[in-house]
Order: structure tokens, then sequence, then C-alpha cells
């Protein structure tokens, strides 16, 4: 099975991508990871205003069969939550990099995203 | 230790299906989404491979003592092609584990008197416990663990009886706890009208070589334990070795809520303990809660009330069919009643839930 990886985004190797959004760094979960977490229904996300730290954890998911930590893949303040998210959960498994979106950060620091995966390395990683 | 598995392990793998490991085997997790399969057994029909479950066969002219000193129900009110749930207790009462106990009909593939259906893993166990108290009570029987050789699969769902009836003789003949032969795909079958769902169905039994066979008649959506999982916890029926666990959570059939299946009358190993004054009232039992705030409560998660720790969540799911989060969890008797406010402790938090009686569909 093959799994989207979008060129656009960077990536952790706990499973988030993060992708520049109009000055703001977008934050999710991959496709290979809501596909390894099954039927997701419920995210636990932090409020806007809260400073999250490169490679803390910033929340929790939950499927049916599992919880998963959540890790911030840059630091800086958070200025949007995806507030769709606590009625339907399922977007993250619908559409991981579009719709199931989780956070957007304002990036306190540009090389935090250099230095995240490229797709071609995430992509290794999973196969 | 490796792990056991079942004989459709080969089609499984094929099929794509993610695996888990539990009990000692190897079996399918999922084979599309734990969503999707729930909601085909709740409203039409699911298959599952259960081949991890253990089968002991019980034969000779004392088999029926012998399942009589051993698990708490009595077999004596079964006739030939009944079924009955049961409990296996040690001296003091405790559960080691709950069984299916099948009296085997005429024309059964198996000779055996009794075939009972202990869970995964506990199959040697259970094989060494009947052989001791065989010797110990010098009674006329023998044990088999044929574990290895029967492939089990379960057919569940509103209309398993109606897929069932395009592939052998009148499965609706076959009534609630019941089991018969029936021959299906060319493959002799024991067809027993039980299950783990809270859905209408059948557990078929039969000879491990035959099970890609049997599998493969079966045209409907294939299930793995974590649709089981939801499955039998929105029923709420219990998870030997989560619910209760003769090591990690010792309880008594009372305390476990299956005092229905106790016989006193009967001279099974704990029946002292289980007739001692005081035992129908346990100071604890298992309630059925759901939780009323966002959240979902698991296994081992503290249950409080006015903010003092009383007991522990000994399952939790988020429940497919109600959308809402489920679980159960023992609780002292004051706590026990329907409707009582509780707290579930989920990462620090304090989530409200309600003592509800299951079923939760």
């Amino acid at each position: 099975m093959s799994f989207d990886v979008p060129e656009d985004c960077r990536y952790r190797e706990t499973h988030e991508w993060a992708r520049h959004e109009s000055g703001t760094v977008r934050v999710g979960i991959t496709d290979f990871a809501q596909d390894e977490l099954g039927d997701v229904v419920f995210v636990e996300l932090p409020a806007v205003g809260d400073a999250l730290e490169s490679g803390a954890e910033f929340g929790v998911i939950e499927s049916i069969k599992a919880v998963s930590d959540l890790y911030a893949p840059v630091s800086g303040d958070l200025t949007a939550v995806n507030d769709d998210l606590i009625d339907a959960p399922e977007l993250v498994n619908e559409d991981p990099f579009g719709d199931g979106w989780m956070l957007e950060i304002d990036p306190a620091d540009p090389a935090e995203f250099e230095a995240l995966l490229s797709p071609s390395a995430y992509d290794d990683q999973t196969a | 230790m490796s792990l056991r598995t079942p004989p459709l392990a080969a089609d499984h793998a094929a099929s794509g299906a993610k695996l888990t490991a539990f009990g000692g085997w190897e079996m399918p997790l999922e084979f599309d989404s734990i969503r999707t399969e729930h909601e085909a057994v709740r409203g039409s029909v699911g298959k599952f491979d259960v081949s991890h479950m253990s089968q002991l066969a019980v034969s000779g002219p004392d088999a029926g003592r012998l399942m009589n000193r051993l698990t708490t129900n009595d077999v004596a009110e079964l006739a030939p092609g009944d079924a009955q749930y049961s409990a296996i207790t040690d001296a003091d009462g405790v559960v080691l584990d709950d069984t299916v106990v099948y009296r085997l009909p005429e024309g059964a593939p198996s000779d055996a008197a009794f075939l009972f259906v202990p869970n995964a893993g506990h199959d040697a166990e259970m094989t060494q416990r009947w052989a001791r108290h065989t010797q110990r009570w010098d009674l006329d029987a023998t044990v088999e663990n044929a574990t290895d050789g029967y492939g089990m699969l379960a057919v569940q769902g509103p209309e398993a009886i109606e897929l069932l009836g395009g592939l052998c003789e009148s499965p609706g003949s076959v009534s609630r706890f019941s089991v018969a032969p029936r021959e299906i795909a060319g493959v002799e079958c024991l067809l027993a009208r039980t299950g783990y769902t809270g859905e209408d169905g059948v557990e078929l039994l039969f000879d491990a070589d035959a099970a890609a066979a049997v599998w493969s008649a079966l045209s409907c959506q294939p299930c793995g334990l974590g649709a089981r999982d939801t499955l039998r916890l929105e029923a709420g029926f219990l998870l030997s070795g989560q619910d209760f666990d003769a090591e990690d959570n010792p309880r008594t059939p009372y305390e476990a809520g299956i005092g229905f299946v106790v016989d006193t009358d009967t001279p099974f190993v704990g029946r002292d303990a289980l007739s001692a004054p005081g035992a129908t009232d346990p100071e604890e039992r298992l309630v059925g809660f759901r939780l009323a705030d966002r959240g979902i409560a698991r296994h081992g998660h503290e249950i409080v009330a006015d903010g003092d720790p009383i007991g522990a969540v000994t399952s939790g799911t988020m429940s497919p069919t109600l959308g809402d989060a489920i679980g159960l969890g023992y609780v002292p008797e004051g706590y026990a009643d329907p409707g009582t406010e509780l707290g579930i402790v989920v990462r620090g938090d304090t989530k409200r839930a309600r003592v509800e009686t299951p079923p939760f569909y």
C-alpha cells in the first residue's frame, strides 16, 4: 500500500506534517499515521495563543483502538486550531493533509522547518 | 516466544488485514476499518476468524461429572445439542476464565461428550487443570486439547441466518444456545447459535484444514478483533484477562456480574467460597458507564466519586453505534446503581460519567 506524501510538506519522524501557509506553519498528521490509527474518534488540541516547542507534545489523538501523542514540528505561538475536528474527528482519516489539519503556528525559528524531513526522506521511513 | 497462527493466516496476510498479537496468537485486527466492520455486524452480517479461541474435548462415562467439578454451571441441564455459558473458578471462587460448554449432538464430527471453549491462550492451562482433577477424583474421563485441530469462525448480525441459509440446511432451526451438525462448502461443521456481539448469529467449528473453504464460502464483511471488541463491549460482555484476571484483578462471578452462571447445587471447585454468606452481595461489582464529557475511558483509568478514587476502568472505547464513550469498571456497591454520577480520570482530567446498564446500542 502506498500513502500520500505531498511534496509541499515537511515531516517529523513521529508522522506529523508541516506546511507553509501564508506566513504561518500548518500542522497535521500524515496519511500513513491516520491509516495506522484507524477510525479517529477524538482529537485533543491546545488553545490559540499557547506557545508550542518543537518536539514537545501538543495534544493527543485517539482512534477506536489506540491513543497517540502529537508532537510539534516547529516552535511558536498557536494562531489557529481546527475546531471542525471537535465534532468531526473523522476528517483526519478522510483528508489528513486538507480538512483534517490541526494547528497553525507562527514559527519562531525558520531553521526548524528546514530541518524537518523532506518528502522523500519521510517516504523512505514509512516504506 | 513466537505467536500461534490460525489456519487462515496466509489468507489474512493476502487480504491486507492489519494483524495484532492477542492471547499468544497473531490474529486480524481489522480488514477495512473497525467502524465499517462494526456497522456491518449491527446492520447486516460479518464474519470473524476466531480460531484463537481454545477448544477442549471431554470424553468418557464421567465426562459430565468432571465438567460439573470444574465449571460453575450445571451441565446436567444440557441435552445433546445444548450449549451453556459458564465460568471456571478456583477454590476461592475467583474466575480463571469464562467459557461456553457444548454438549455435542448426535452426528457431530467429534465423538466427545462435551466440547468447551475457553479464551485464547488458556488451552494448555485448562487441559492440565482438567487432567489433574480427573486423576484427583479418580474419574473415568479424558480431556483432549483440540485447539490446533479446530478452525472456528463466527458469523454475526441480523442477516447471519439468511446468509447461512444459502450454504446449509435450515440454520434457523438451530435455536439460541444450541449446536447441531451442518455441512457448509462440503465441510462437516458444528453450527452453534452463539456469539459475542449481541447480535443473532452462529459460531462454526470444523477441521482446521478446511478453514479456507468455509471462510471463502461466506460472502460478507470480514471483521477483525477490533470490531469484535467494540461489539462485545457495547453488548456488555466480559473480556477474559481484562474485565477479570485471576492474577491482576481477581473477581468472583458475582463481582463480575455473571452470578447467573453459578449453580451451587453442583460440587464445583469454588462452590464453598461462592456459597459463603455475603458472596452474592459483593462489596464491589462491575458496572457499565457512559461518558457525558468529551474523552475516552480506557483500561486502567481511575474511577472517582466526589474526588476520591473508588475503582478502575477495565474496558473502555468509543461506541461506534452511539458515538459516545462507554466502558466497564468495578465500583463499590453504593455507586453501582444506574444513573449514579462517576468521574473517569483521563490524562489528569476528570470526565463526568454515569452508570448505565448495557447494552450500549
